[in-house]
């Protein structure tokens, strides 16, 4: 997600109480309610921050989950209170739009792992009294779906009209459809992949050692000690961002262009413009998001391999699915590239399963599910209504 | 991509298209390759009630398929076909496409393969009018219904409608059903010999199944 604006510096204190105590809703989970980890660990207690946005019909048959992204959060259409801005896909989701809130009932939540009020590794640990820090149990995206699905059993919810997400917001979708087939009634993974390749685990792997090597990270133990490992995840998130945008789409931003100066400065401030946008991403970054939960989460994304937990067989995962599926990919997306989609595209058809596949022509790089794709969004609302027909809920207007 | 001859206003039903659905059993697991804009798996979800998919090339087809609440991946014929099980499908629809195909006799055999029946609708190379052009003019054939030149036609495998038949018994393919077609779309009412078609008819609509 791209900032433009600078923000006010915020306390920690803010910082951690939205970690411990979100400004969102919060689903609770008591001792005797563990959730049961892939590492084997009974999770517990443990919690779930969650927004919702529209109404829930009287049969419980319209509600949508939203999976986010990396650094997203439970704001999707609403304002994150940290940052004061407006939430990170109102593009797609609210009143009127492709996932219409006048509709549906939606649900986002913070993913287990995350900093916003999800157990993660901020939140404090009971039997200790300080944040887990490196203590809590290394989390997969199947644990975060799980997670989810007992929120929605929580909200008394049996099944979902649809799940949609891009990027690791898209593997949640899949996983969703694998572990969860029927309370997934239709599957939207956007910019996403059915594994974390070779390639993309390197580059999380640089920037959880770019945190790593910042000497306040202290070995994770950062809360306790007071101080923050802020140097190490903007690199991080300065190098993640490069892998978000195209070639193309950086050249038309930035091209070679100086910030603020006439020449060259032969030194090594920040004298083209990329530079600067890069550690202003970074910097803005840093009062957001917890850098543990940067590792905690990254690994997830790199552990996550549908097929292995199919004796090796992607259609395996999706064998019988009723769901209908929507997966689409974006031309210039290097990180997430259209081959993935297709890999899925192709166990899907294997497997017999209802799919439809758009590869959608954009040059804005993997970001661009983020972004105002006029063509992204007519795909959606006509796969949705497709969808409303055949589930029998009344269809939002179609912009056909 | 659209490789049909536009015959119909717009909202018009083509006529192929109404000869196809006819073939369709109701309620059919229907594979509709080369989808264009969707309008025959509407017309067989409309009128058929099939459980209808659908593969076609350009994105801008695949659009407005998917806006139309349709199932259509965007996809080749020539690669992605090699993807389904066997006897995936009841029906497996190829509508003038067969002959944009770079491996058509591979193809078919795909067909064969993943539907337990196969409709494919050609034109005919050997339609009167294309053979005259050839003989006197001298000239590839640019007709109506086939409006490309040589150099930019993505019709690279023509073939007449014997030249059809000959390669369905090569596969071991039936042929339980053919339709000779003018080039509006309209049936040819009359039971003729292969010949005769072979000369009058400018498309044929077929259905075939793998003989066992």
């Amino acid at each position: 997600m791209s900032a433009d604006t600078t923000n006010e510096p915020i306390s920690s204190e803010l910082k951690s109480s939205e970690a411990e105590t979100p400004s969102s809703k919060l689903a609770k989970f008591s001792a005797a309610e563990p959730l049961e980890l892939d590492s084997g660990v009974k999770l517990a207690p443990w919690q779930i921050a969650y927004e919702t946005y529209g109404e829930l019909n009287n049969d419980k048959s319209n509600a949508i989950m939203v999976c986010h992204a990396l650094t997203g959060d439970q704001y999707v259409a609403s304002t994150n209170p940290i940052t004061g801005k407006q939430g990170w896909w109102t593009l797609m989701v609210g009143p009127g739009k492709p996932i219409d809130t006048n509709h549906y009932f939606v649900i986002c939540a913070n993913v287990l792992g995350g900093c916003l009020g999800t157990t993660g590794p901020a939140t404090v640990d009971p039997d200790t009294g300080k944040a887990y820090a490196l203590n809590l149990p290394v989390v997969t995206i199947r644990d975060m779906v799980r997670s989810q699905a007992r929120l929605i059993e929580h909200l008394g919810i049996d099944t979902l009209f649809a799940v949609i997400g891009g990027s690791m917001g898209g593997m949640q979708v899949l996983q969703w459809a694998a572990s969860y087939p029927e309370k997934v009634f239709a599957a939207i993974p956007i910019a996403a992949a059915a594994r974390h390749t070779s390639q993309n685990i390197a580059f999380h792997e640089v920037g959880r050692q770019a945190i790593m090597a910042d000497p306040n990270w202290c070995s994770g133990n950062y809360i306790e000690d007071g101080v923050r490992p802020t140097k190490g995840l903007a690199i991080a998130r300065m190098a993640a961002h490069v892998t978000y945008m195209s070639d193309e789409s950086l050249h038309q931003k930035f091209g070679r262009n100086l910030q603020d100066r006439e020449n060259l400065t032969f030194g090594f401030d920040a004298d083209f413009q990329i530079e600067s946008y890069l550690r202003h991403q970074g910097m803005t970054f840093v009062d957001r998001f917890d850098a543990n939960s940067y590792l905690y989460v990254t690994r997830a994304m790199d552990y996550f391999d549908l097929a292995e937990e199919f004796g090796g067989s992607l259609p395996n995962a999706f064998r019988d699915t009723k769901t209908r599926f929507c997966v689409m990919s974006f031309t210039s997306d290097w990180l997430f590239p259209t081959s993935e989609s297709r890999q899925v595209v192709r166990a899907l058809n294997a497997a017999a399963a209802n799919v439809s596949f758009v590869e959608i022509d954009s040059d804005r790089g993997h970001d661009a599910f983020l972004l105002d794709v006029p063509e992204m969004f007519d795909t959606i609302r006509g796969f949705m209504t497709g969808a409303a027909n055949a589930r029998g809920l009344p269809s939002p207007g179609a912009k056909v | 991509m659209n490789l049909a001859p536009r015959q119909n206003r717009p909202g018009e039903t083509r006529g192929d298209h109404k000869v196809v659905a006819s073939l369709v059993p109701d309620g059919a697991r229907v594979l509709d390759i080369g989808s264009e804009d969707g309008a025959l798996l509407d017309l067989l979800a409309r009128d058929r009630q099939v459980d209808g998919r659908g593969i076609e090339l350009s994105q801008e087809g695949v659009n407005r398929c998917v806006a139309r609440g349709l199932s259509v991946i965007q996809g080749d014929a020539d690669t992605d076909l090699s993807d389904y099980p066997d006897e995936a499908f009841d029906v497996v629809i190829l509508s003038q496409t067969l002959q944009a195909t770079r491996a058509p006799k591979q193809v078919m055999s795909e067909l064969l393969r993943i539907g337990k029946q196969v409709i494919v609708s050609i034109p005919n190379f050997a339609h009167w009018r294309n053979r005259a052009q050839v003989l006197f003019r001298g000239r590839m054939p640019v007709t109506k219904y086939l409006p490309y030149e040589w150099y930019d036609t993505p019709n690279i495998h023509f073939c007449s409608l014997r030249d059809f038949v000959d390669l369905c018994n090569e596969l071991d393919a039936e042929v339980e059903k053919a339709v000779a077609l003018s080039g509006r779309g309209n049936k040819i009412p009359v039971n003729a010999p292969w010949w005769v078609w072979n000369i009058v008819a400018e498309q044929a609509v077929f259905l075939l199944k793998r003989q066992d």
